[in-house]
Parts: structure tokens; C-alpha cells; sequence
């Protein structure tokens, strides 16, 4: 059992001061094995930050990062799953669904995290799945009108994931999930 | 035994064990008195008898033995004998022997006081005897204790205080003897006990003994009892000798009646009746006005203790808690920035003290002097005290709601928003320091709310105006938040259409944004300014509002030709630039036209041929809107992709001709998958035709000798291969189109 918390679009200190109360009672050091943000963060604060929740933090780049040297794609394996992550906006049309799950092919991953759109999206179709998981602080954006904070937990054990998406609505935290399975490779 | 007693050469300590030794021993004589009488010797025979022993303080010692007996046995009025005793005892001038001696006579007649109620009243006298008993002694002994301070050479005046202060008890607990007399009621307390006490503390003029000796009364005495005499205990202060450390007398009885106060809501009235807290405050004044030589940080204390009662007693009076600020202001004006590290702390605390008592920085704004006093602070601390308030905005989740408050705060955090004439140069400034501090204020803007549209503008136009103060610096931290709060603003307003000659409309704020993105433009922030400038836009286009979007994008182009020249920036502003305008449906035919000919035209002029490629393929998406009333034309869609196609080809050629083999047919590999995205949206003119040519090409490419092995892009070929298999496998509609196309399997 492996916990990956993925979350971004966070825009500190642009357009939010800091994230939810209540996400931030949630998240205590040492209870997650890999942190993966698509990017804007935006300040290195928001990134120590992050990095003493966990260790092992992977972030893309986005437009407003101050920290210019993140990638602009990064792959990684954990358990039987590749992951990839990519901010989003350099796919158009942003928030695509199959323009994103091109890119998804080109970085040949099971699993795709992605940002840009601060509106939280699992998406599944031939290729794997695709995740957005929203805006941790439910910054304003262009794209999306009347959004909640969120992010997502994924629960990776051998060939299955299960995504946990933790949306602030009205003031409360609400949980969903999904599941996924990856189909055993044709040897 | 009690000749042992005579001697001068122990210290207090050695002389207060030989003391208890000799009490014990007197327990036992005192017994044997009683025995004696009960023989048939009368106590005054005894009382004459002892007198006849030789040295004066044995004497004394045996007298107040037998005294004890005598007064139980009632044979004489109480008041006689304990007028004669007390008397007596000033035969022993000596400061040590005297104090102990007199300690014992306090002692031994502590229960033999004609107090109200106690079996010696009435013949024995009143309770008005039993108080003049105990504060002749008292005062007796007080000059003693003051005495010892004089005796012997200058350069054991240390030694000597610290005697001093080991004795200290032994003067006051005649205090104590008399706060717990039944008949010293407040009437008596008032008109006697205090009056007295105090002309004794003043007029001995010792620094030691008034410290105590104040102490003690406020200790001592019942805190109702102070607040009825609040005026002439606070009388005395100012008349003590300078070196007395008053503020902290004054602190303790403050302290305590915020106590007394704070245990039971009845003694709140009484505080009010009393009006003590005009008194305090005077009494402040004059301590102050009585010590010109008094160091600021003495002076500061006094005012702290001063509004630390205030905040504990009247919370609610937000005047009283101005006005001690006020008076602070008055005695640090003309001090300019205070230098003393120790009143700065002080002054520290007096900022702090509301703050977290209110919890409520907004609170705090109404009180008119706290700029005043801030005033005082030198730079550093200035900003560490401005730092703590954004902090406590924070933490407590208080919302600015007005521009008059926005107004009043940013006065207090001037050191954090722009640069005054103290402080130091940028070069002096640590960089890391610096950003954080302007992240803070960046934080501070989405704390400035307001529901009512008018009000909420009104606060970003003030605020607006204070960060241009700021210098450039500073700009690209505070206006990128209140250009998203703008926008927010916009989004609040979208839909309603409030005419013309409404205070705010989309119209008012983007001329705002206009210009607040302009200033960042000059900072020069060239990149960020670009950003805001599309956020700008594609608001404007929400709002349907084409010209306003039309001149932000060209203010966007602007940039890009004139300020943008770094080749990983330009490929970054071309995906905004083109990812915003394929989002946009406000513009007209020729607006944009000009638009999207400006986009492809650039992507074409990038640097690096698959950014070029990339860039322009991108460029096909504008070309084909989804939504309803967007431009869809095939036709220019073939087109940017069939330039990506010339683009890959060219990049693939200087591949192979600069390092000998064709470069990597990733590029290949996404305009296929471009192809098959307009296939399915099922543009006439992207037939299956091409896009067979193009698996083909690809095909053949890959197992090219010339082809340098590629992981990356056969994976990616392979994957869309599978991709196209299952679209065919699907069995709807679009299964149907994909039939005619071969997916052909590598060998």
C-alpha cells in the first residue's frame, strides 16, 4: 500500500493566501510515500512546505512557478503503475481530454497527472487514466468558474489504484473515490 | 542565654537561630511565670522583679515574658501594659537587637490584642489601643531596619543590604498583624491604618524599605480596601525616592486588582464608582512627571502595566485603551525613533498587548494612537511589529471590509509597502528576508474583502494606490493579487449590466486592470505582465466585451515582440498566447484574423524547429472552436498541420545532415495523433487517405537504417497504433471511418 498525494494549482501567494484549514489538518508528515504536483505552486515556500510533508516530491512546471528549473514533464514508476505528470498548459485546447490523453501515449504512463484547469477531473479511456486534481486552494482561474478546493490521494497496491478525491464544500470536507486496475500485461 | 542575645557580632541569619533558640527557651520561663503566679507571686510583682535584671535587653526580654502572663491573667488593662512595653523598647537603639527584640514583643502579644470580639476588649482596652500598639512598633522598628543602612563603612553597603533585606519580614509583619485585626474595618484602614503607614514609608526616604514596605500594603490589605483608597495609596508613589522601582509597586496593585476585578462580575461597578482607572492613569502622570531622571524603558513599563489592566478590566472601553496609548505618545514625542533596545521591547509590548487580546485587528485600527506609538519603533522592529500584525490578519481570518481600513492599516505596515526615508538602501537588504516579507503582503490582498461590489472596488483602488508607492521592487509581489481580486470582482458583475453611470462596472475595473498590469510591464516584469494581460482577455471575452479583449491581446503581442527574447520564455508565452485565443469568442472575423495570423506567424519564427512545429500545430486549434459560434474552417486547419508536417520534415533533414542520422520522429508521431483528433471530429478534409500516408512514412522511418533507435517514440507510435485498433474495435459510427484505415504492425 502505497500513498501518493497529488496536488497542485495551489497560486500562493497570487491568488490564495495559503490552503484550506482543513486540508492542511489532513495533511501530516509521514503518512505519505510520494508527493506529485503539475505545478503552480507558486513561491518556494509552498514547496518546503510540501517537501516536510514528504521527502519525495515531484513537480512540473506551471506558467506562474517562480521556480524556473521544474521540468516540463516528469515519469516515474511506483509499484506496477507509471505515472506521468505534466502541467497542462501546453496542450490546447487546455482541458482536453483527448489532446491529453495524446500526451498521455507520447509519455507512454499508465496513470497522467495534470493540472491547469483547477477543476478536479478522473478520466479513463483506452490509453489509462487521467487525473486532474484540481486546485488545492480553489484559486480563481480562467477556465473554470465556482471552484472548490481539492486533491487527490491515490492508494496504489499492486496492479490496482484507488483514488481518493477530498473536495471543500461549504466549509466541509467531502470524499469520493474511484477505482482503477490496470490490466496484467501481455507477457 | 539571653546575654548571648546582646552581642553584636552575629549576622541576621546566625542571630536568628540563637533568637529561636532563646524563644523556645523563653516558652519554658513564660510557664514557669504562670506557675510562680498561681504560688501566690502577683504578675506585678513579677513584672517589677524582672526589671531588676542588669543588662537592658534581658531585661526587656523578661519583661515582655512576663508581660504575656500578665495580660492573660487580666490583673491590668492590656493597653497599659503593651503602651508600657512598647515604650520601654526603645531602649535598645541597636538596629539588629532592636528588630528581634521588638519581633518578639509583636509575637507574644499578637493574641493579646483588644481586637472587637477578643476576651481583652472592652477593659483592656479598644481596638483602637491594639492599633496604635502595633504601628508604634512598626514604625519603631521601621527606623531601626532604616538605620542598618547607614551603619559602617561605604564599602559594605552590599553586605548590608542584603542583611537588610534578609530582615525584612520581621518590619512586615506588623503589617500583617494588623490586616488581620477584626476592628480594622475600611473606615479605620482609611482614616488611620493607611495614613500613618504611608507617612512612615515616605518620610523614612529608603529605597529598601518603601519597596517592601508598599509591597506589603498591597499584598496585605484587602483588595476592596485599595480600590476605596486607591487615590491616596497612589499618592504616595510619586513621593517616593527615585530609585524605587515604582513601576513594578504599581504593576502588583494593578495586577491585582485586575484579579479582583476578573473574580466576580459585582466588582466592575465598583471599579467604575471609583473611577479607577482615571486614577491609575494620573497617578502614572505624576510618577513619571516626579522622575525626570526615570529612563524611558521605566516610563514604557509604567504605561504597559497600565494598559494590561485596561485590556483585563474594561475590554470593551476602546477610548481608555486610546487613551493610555495617548499618554505614551505624549511621553515619547520628540524621541524620534527610540534607539534603547530594552524600551523598545517594552514598546513591543505595548503594540502586542491589544493585538492579542482583541484577536481582531480591525478592533485595533480604531484606536487612533497605535500608528503614533509605532511611529517610535526603529526600522527593524517597525517591520517585525508590521510582520506580527499581517500574522495575526491571518490567523485569525479578519477581513479588511472597508478602503477607510485598508487606509489605516497600510499606514501601520508603511515599512513593509514602501520605502521610507530610514530605512536602509536595497543593497543592505537580505534578498530571501525581503521576498518573504512582500509574500506576506501578497497573502495580505485576499484579506481585503468586501460582498459589496462598490465598497470591494473602492478597496482595491486604495490599495492600488498605496502599493504604487512601493517601488519597483516591490510591484511584482503586490499587484499580481489584486489584479486576480479584480478579476474575481469582474466575475461578480458579469451579467449584471449596471449602465454607464454605475460606480463600478466590467468596464471601470478592467480600465484598473489596464492600468495595474501596465505598471508591471515597466517594473520591468515583462513575462508576468504578459500572463495577466491573457487573464485580462479572456475576462474581457467572458464579458463579451471585444475591444477591451482585442487591446489586451495586443498589449500581450506587444510584449512578447518587444520584451520577451529568452527561447524557453517565448515557447511558454506562444501556448498562453494560443491557448487563451482558442478559447475566446468575442472577436469578430477581422479582429481575429489578426489575432490568429499574429499567433501562427510567431510560431512559426520560434527559435527551435519542433518548438516552431509544435507551436504551429497548436495553431490549428484556433481554427476550430467548439463551442457554438465558433469559427470552424477545415481548410486552415489542414493547413497548420500540413505546415507542422514541412516543419518535422526540415527538422528532420538538419538532423541528419548535423548529426548523421534523422532525428527523433516524435514530431511524427503528435501530428498523426492530430490527425486522428480532427478525424473524429470529422473535418472533411483530413481523409483517411493522409493519415495512412503518414502511419506509412512513419512506418518506413523507424525501421530506416538512418533512424537512430528510439524507446521514447516507439513506444509512442505503438501506443497510438493500439489507440487506432480500438477505435476500430468499437463498432459505432466512428469505428466505421476508422475501417479504412490500415494499422500495419512493425515486424
Amino acid at each position: 500500500m502505497v500513498l501518493v498525494l497529488a496536488l497542485g494549482d495551489l497560486h500562493i501567494p497570487h491568488r490564495a493566501p495559503d490552503l484550506p484549514a482543513k486540508f492542511k489538518s489532513m495533511l501530516v508528515p509521514g503518512k505519505i510515500q510520494h508527493i506529485i504536483s503539475p505545478g503552480n505552486l507558486c513561491i518556494k515556500e509552498v514547496h518546503d512546505y510540501l517537501k516536510s510533508l514528504c521527502p519525495d516530491l515531484h513537480v512540473t512546471r506551471g506558467e506562474y512557478d517562480e521556480d524556473l528549473r521544474y521540468p516540463e514533464s516528469e515519469q516515474l514508476k511506483i509499484g506496477e503503475f507509471k505515472l506521468g505528470i505534466c502541467h497542462g498548459h501546453q496542450v490546447i485546447p487546455w482541458g482536453d481530454l483527448d489532446s491529453l490523453a495524446m500526451l498521455q501515449r507520447q509519455l507512454d504512463v499508465d496513470i497522467l497527472i495534470t493540472g491547469h484547469t483547477h477543476q478536479f477531473k478522473a478520466y479513463k479511456h483506452e490509453g489509462g487514466v487521467i487525473i486532474n486534481p484540481g486546485s488545492a486552494t480553489g484559486a480563481y482561474s480562467s477556465i473554470s468558474y465556482d471552484i472548490n478546493p481539492s486533491f487527490v490521494l491515490m492508494d496504489i497496491d499492486g496492479l490496482r489504484v484507488v483514488v481518493y478525491v477530498y473536495e471543500l464544500i461549504d466549509g466541509e470536507v467531502k470524499v469520493d473515490k474511484i477505482d482503477f486496475k490496470k490490466p496484467q500485461t501481455a507477457a | 542565654m539571653l546575654s548571648e542575645l546582646r552581642t553584636s557580632k552575629l549576622s541576621p541569619q546566625k542571630y536568628y537561630e540563637l533568637y529561636m533558640r532563646t524563644f523556645d527557651e523563653l516558652r519554658k520561663l513564660e510557664i514557669f511565670f504562670k506557675d510562680e503566679t498561681k504560688r501566690g507571686r502577683t504578675n506585678a510583682d513579677l513584672y517589677e522583679l524582672v526589671q531588676h535584671a542588669g543588662n537592658i535587653l534581658p531585661r526587656l526580654y523578661l519583661l515582655c515574658t512576663v508581660a504575656s502572663v500578665y495580660i492573660k491573667s487580666k490583673e491590668a488593662p492590656a493597653k497599659d501594659i503593651l503602651k508600657d512595653l512598647v515604650e520601654m523598647s526603645r531602649g535598645v537603639q541597636h538596629p539588629v537587637r532592636g528588630l528581634f527584640l521588638r519581633s518578639y514583643l509583636s509575637q507574644i502579644s499578637r493574641d493579646k490584642l483588644p481586637d472587637i470580639g477578643s476576651e481583652y476588649e472592652g477593659e483592656g482596652g479598644t481596638v483602637m489601643d491594639a492599633v496604635e500598639f502595633v504601628l508604634q512598633n512598626f514604625t519603631e522598628m521601621n527606623k531601626l531596619w532604616v538605620r542598618m543602612q547607614h551603619q559602617g563603612p561605604a564599602r559594605e553597603k552590599e553586605r548590608r543590604e542584603k542583611e537588610r533585606r534578609e530582615l525584612r519580614d520581621l518590619v512586615g509583619k506588623n503589617l500583617h498583624v494588623l490586616s488581620q485585626l477584626e476592628g480594622v474595618d475600611l473606615d479605620m484602614y482609611k482614616d488611620v491604618v493607611l495614613p500613618r503607614v504611608l507617612e512612615q514609608v515616605v518620610n523614612c526616604k529608603d529605597e529598601i524599605a518603601q519597596y517592601y514596605l508598599m509591597d506589603c500594603i498591597i499584598q496585605v490589605f484587602p483588595d476592596d480596601y485599595h480600590l476605596q483608597t486607591l487615590e491616596t495609596l497612589l499618592g504616595a508613589c510619586p513621593q517616593l525616592q527615585p530609585t524605587v522601582d515604582v513601576k513594578t509597586v504599581m504593576s502588583q496593585l494593578m495586577e491585582r486588582l485586575s484579579n479582583y476585578a476578573a473574580s466576580s462580575s459585582e466588582v466592575l461597578p465598583d471599579l467604575l464608582h471609583v473611577e479607577a482607572f482615571a486614577k491609575l492613569s494620573s497617578a502614572v502622570v505624576k510618577v513619571i512627571e516626579a522622575q525626570p531622571d526615570m529612563p524611558l524603558v521605566g516610563a514604557v513599563s509604567l504605561h504597559v502595566a497600565l494598559l494590561t489592566f485596561t485590556l483585563r478590566v474594561h475590554v470593551d472601553r476602546l477610548d481608555y485603551v486610546d487613551q493610555v496609548l495617548g499618554a505614551c505618545v505624549k511621553k515619547l514625542e520628540g524621541k524620534g525613533k527610540v534607539k534603547d533596545s530594552k524600551a523598545t521591547k517594552q514598546i513591543v509590548a505595548l503594540l502586542s498587548a491589544p493585538l492579542e487580546k482583541y484577536n481582531d485587528v480591525v478592533t485595533v485600527l480604531r484606536l487612533t494612537n497605535y500608528s503614533k506609538v509605532m511611529e517610535h519603533l526603529d526600522y527593524e522592529t517597525n517591520k517585525v511589529m508590521a510582520v506580527v500584525i499581517i500574522q495575526s490578519i491571518m490567523k485569525n481570518n479578519t477581513s479588511i471590509s472597508s478602503s477607510e481600513k485598508v487606509d489605516a492599516l497600510f499606514e501601520l505596515l508603511k515599512e513593509l509597502i514602501k520605502d521610507s526615508e530610514g530605512a536602509p538602501s536595497m543593497d543592505e537588504i537580505d534578498e530571501d528576508d525581503f521576498m518573504e516579507e512582500q509574500n506576506l503582503v501578497a497573502r495580505l490582498v485576499h484579506m481585503l474583502v468586501n460582498k459589496d461590489h462598490e465598497e470591494m472596488f473602492k478597496i482595491l483602488t486604495t490599495a492600488r494606490k498605496h502599493f504604487g508607492q512601493g517601488g519597483p521592487k516591490r510591484l511584482k509581489f503586490t499587484l499580481p493579487p489584486l489584479i486576480f481580486a479584480a478579476l474575481k470582482l469582474v466575475r461578480c458583475l458579469q451579467g449584471h449590466d449596471a449602465g454607464d453611470e454605475a460606480l463600478v462596472s466590467p468596464k471601470k475595473i478592467f480600465q484598473f486592470l489596464h492600468q495595474t498590469v501596465e505598471a508591471l510591464s515597466t517594473v520591468p516584469a515583462p513575462e508576468l505582465a504578459l500572463r495577466l494581460y491573457l487573464q485580462c482577455a479572456e475576462a474581457a471575452s467572458d464579458c463579451s466585451l471585444e475591444p477591451v479583449a482585442y487591446e489586451f491581446f495586443t498589449q500581450a503581442f506587444l510584449l512578447y515582440e518587444e520584451e520577451i527574447a529568452d527561447s524557453r520564455a517565448q515557447v511558454t508565452a506562444m501556448q498562453l498566447i494560443i491557448g487563451t485565443l482558442q478559447r475566446t469568442y468575442v472577436f469578430g472575423v477581422e479582429n481575429r484574423d489578426t489575432l490568429t495570423h499574429k499567433a501562427t506567424g510567431y510560431s512559426a519564427k520560434l527559435l527551435k524547429k519542433p518548438d516552431q512545429c509544435r507551436a504551429v500545430y497548436a495553431c490549428s486549434h484556433l481554427f476550430w472552436l467548439e463551442e457554438d459560434g465558433g469559427t470552424q474552417d477545415g481548410e486552415r486547419v489542414l493547413l497548420c498541420l500540413k505546415r507542422a508536417l514541412r516543419i518535422a520534415n526540415a527538422a528532420q533533414q538538419m538532423s541528419s545532415v548535423t548529426r548523421g542520422s534523422s532525428g527523433p520522429l516524435t514530431l511524427f508521431v503528435e501530428i498523426l495523433n492530430k490527425y486522428l483528433y480532427y478525424f473524429e471530429k470529422g473535418i472533411p478534409q483530413v481523409t483517411s487517405n493522409l493519415i495512412q500516408g503518414l502511419l506509412e512514412l512513419i512506418g518506413t522511418e523507424l525501421q530506416s537504417e538512418n533512424t537512430a533507435q528510439d524507446r521514447a517514440v516507439d513506444a509512442f507510435f505503438a501506443s497510438t497504433r493500439r489507440y487506432i485498433q480500438f477505435q476500430k474495435q468499437k463498432g459505432d459510427d466512428l469505428a466505421e471511418r476508422y475501417s479504412s484505415i490500415q494499422v500495419v504492425s512493425p515486424p
